[in-house]
């Protein structure tokens, strides 16, 4: 009921329908203390333009490079980002939680 | 997300109808369920619960794993009175995440100065109202104590199927009330839904006090299943 993500969704379907590519990424599963709640999303076009976000900052920029991959190749992909995940670690969820981000295409 | 998919979802989040879509994470199959389908969906009971929790997340169905994203509207307050209250109610409600309105036309009373960063109509309410669009995700709260402006507010807040209506005032000012609203045609159901005295009953004394029982009563209204909200 709460929700401010109002421009983001309008944001990707103007970008598609302007000729882009773009996708949608959002949180779907969350554990311990996790910047974003289920739902927050992420719109991201073809030039690396991205509204919105699904972690306050700290794994936006991994999420658009894998969003690049599913614009191009058109499946959608889960992701896991967490402490427990030397990779995400290094990416820098340092607020010590998981987040599952599902990305998909829009067309 | 298909393209009509989405600006489906978009047409009905601007016209603040609330809206899911199912997502199967393994293939990325996925629905758009309306409002207005929620009633014969086969998850009606996971979705309806979500949508009064206002909270998206993944279930279970068929032994499938699916993520149901809810899209609810924007919760607005509309505030009838720029009074004290009204002050530490306006500020307290936009903190919760409420799109806040105060109503008065009073300009002593509805002032920038009483009021910052809040949007201000110092109107009567027949000319006030209208443009509001208050709609069923609004809750609506009547506190000038001035009949002449509580009473159409309450009227017109009767047709729009407000989640909850409040009035300010004891309970012998609450029957002097009732009586005035069915004289103008108010009905039962009306009236029985108007929380008066307003507030959760937590000995309010102060208007910030008074601004928390208010604010505390409709969260328990958005929130709890119906048969327990106060």
């Amino acid at each position: 009921m709460l929700d401010r993500d109002e421009d983001i969704l309008q944001a990707a379907e103007d970008w598609k329908k302007a000729g882009r590519g773009v996708a949608l990424a959002t949180v779907v599963e969350t554990w311990g203390s996790a910047p974003r709640p289920a739902g927050s999303s992420l719109a991201i076009n073809d030039e690396g333009t991205f509204l919105g976000s699904v972690s306050g900052g700290c794994v936006e920029g991994a999420v658009v490079t894998e969003a690049l991959d599913v614009i191009s190749s058109g499946q959608p992909k889960l992701l896991e980002f967490g402490v427990a995940d030397e990779t995400a670690f290094n990416v820098g969820l340092s607020c010590g939680g998981t987040i599952r981000i599902f990305v998909e295409k829009v067309g | 997300m298909d393209l009509k998919t989405l600006a489906e979802l978009n047409a009905e989040r601007a016209a603040r109808r609330p809206a899911f879509v199912v997502t199967e994470i393994d293939n990325g199959a996925q629905r758009l369920v309306k409002a207005s389908d929620l009633a014969g969906d086969p998850l009606r009971n996971e979705l309806a619960k979500q949508l009064r929790m206002g909270k998206s997340a993944m279930i279970e169905a068929d032994g499938k794993k699916l993520f149901v994203n809810v899209y609810a509207p924007t919760a607005k307050l509309v505030i009838i009175g720029a009074v004290h209250i009204s002050q530490a109610l306006a500020p307290l409600a936009r903190a919760l995440g409420y799109d806040v309105t105060v109503v008065d036309p009073r300009t002593a009373f509805a002032s920038p100065e009483r009021f910052p960063d809040v949007s201000l109509v110092a109107e009567w309410p027949d000319v006030a109202l209208p443009p509001l669009n208050v709609d069923h995700y609004t809750a609506f709260v009547a506190v000038t104590h001035d009949p002449k402006i509580d009473d159409p507010a309450l009227l017109h807040a009767f047709e729009r199927d407000c989640f909850y209506i409040g009035a300010l005032g004891s309970r012998k000012t609450h029957a002097k009330r009732v009586d005035r609203l069915k004289a103008q045609g108010a009905t039962d159901a009306n009236i029985a839904s108007i929380h008066a005295p307003i507030g959760l009953p937590i000995g309010a004394i102060s208007p910030g006090e008074v601004a928390v029982a208010i604010m505390a009563q409709i969260t328990a209204q958005l929130r709890l299943p119906k048969e327990s909200a106060a």
